[in-house]
């Protein structure tokens, strides 16, 4: 396995999707060239960092504000009459 | 013999009745019991569900257009189109992935409006493969983004992935910031399994190859 077609098993590597004879190749290739080891860690750090990092924040005042007017919205339609299922 | 056998009279328009509570339902997912709520007038249950996922849709909205403003009203406006179109949703998929579609429909009607001269699809600048090939083998420090404050962080990741094309950008967002499963990624996004994958490794390596000079170990200008 070289540099290319390890790149092409990233995906299914990270998503633990890969057979056991290509997780085999895969490890053995990332055994033994360096460069492949830094990808995989660095994305692996990427993707952390993105799901880690709050890059958006959504306060609850916005939340709130937010969810009132979809209410009104949809009560202005009629088709809310506020009917108690619970 | 008059002894008469007292049946439950069972409504087949309301199988289910929610007040019993006993009725074994393992079939029907809380999402859907809301949504069937919600489509007989109850406001409380679709509230519920606004309240569930409106944090998902904004910061979806808010990764693709990369502008508040929009995401806000596109937030908004996916509820109340869900809304509309309750008695669509025949709960083959997940409720969320149905919202997280229309979300990603409205985003990108959004950006075409933005840039009324380009045309903004989920296929855009997907064809070519630039700065997907590792070219950075630099190792990063250790928990790298702690050298930054939290808003410097915020920020650089901002900057990083608004400069993915939003192709790319949306496959990231669901999948690996939103958490969806491929399949679910693909079903969201009207792609295919493969075309999915193919996105979400070029994404990850470009958002990886422009984060390095952030992260890496050395010549990091502090
Ligand atoms: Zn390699």
């Amino acid at each position: 396995m070289n540099c290319t077609e390890f790149l092409s098993k990233l995906t299914d590597y990270f998503d633990g999707q890969i057979d056991p004879s290509l997780l085999a190749e895969v490890k053995a290739h990332l055994g033994t060239c360096h460069h492949c080891e830094v990808v995989v860690d660095t994305t692996r750090k990427t993707i952390d960092v993105y799901r880690g990092a709050a890059a958006y924040e959504f306060p609850q005042e916005l939340a709130d504000r937010l969810r009132a007017a979809v209410m009104e919205r949809c009560r202005a339609t009629g088709k809310l009459p506020d009917i108690k299922t619970k | 013999m008059a002894l008469q056998t007292t049946t439950v009279a069972k409504d087949p328009q309301h199988p289910i009745d929610p007040a019993a509570g006993a009725v074994p339902q393992p079939e029907v997912s809380p999402d859907l019991m809301l949504v069937k709520q919600a489509r007989a007038g109850d406001s409380g249950a679709f509230e519920q569900l606004v309240m569930q996922y409106e944090r998902q849709i904004f910061r979806t909205a808010l990764h693709i257009t990369q502008n508040r403003e929009d995401a806000e009203d596109i937030t908004q406006d996916v509820f109340f189109k869900a809304f509309q179109k309750l008695n669509q949703f025949q709960g083959n998929s997940k409720f969320s992935t149905w919202l997280v579609r229309i979300a990603v429909n409205e985003s990108l009607m959004r950006l075409r409006k933005r840039r009324s001269s380009k045309t903004v699809s989920i296929d855009q600048d997907v064809e070519t493969d630039g700065g997907s090939i590792p070219r950075d083998f630099a190792e990063w420090r250790p928990n790298p983004e702690q050298n930054y404050s939290q808003a410097q962080l915020a920020e650089i990741l901002r900057r990083t992935i608004a400069g993915l094309p939003p192709g790319f950008r949306t496959v990231f967002t669901l999948r690996d910031i939103e958490n969806l499963s491929t399949e679910e990624t693909a079903a969201a996004l009207g792609l295919s399994v493969p075309a999915v994958k193919s996105r979400l490794l070029r994404a990850r390596l470009q958002l990886r190859e422009r984060l390095s000079r952030y992260f890496r170990r050395n010549e990091a200008s502090e």
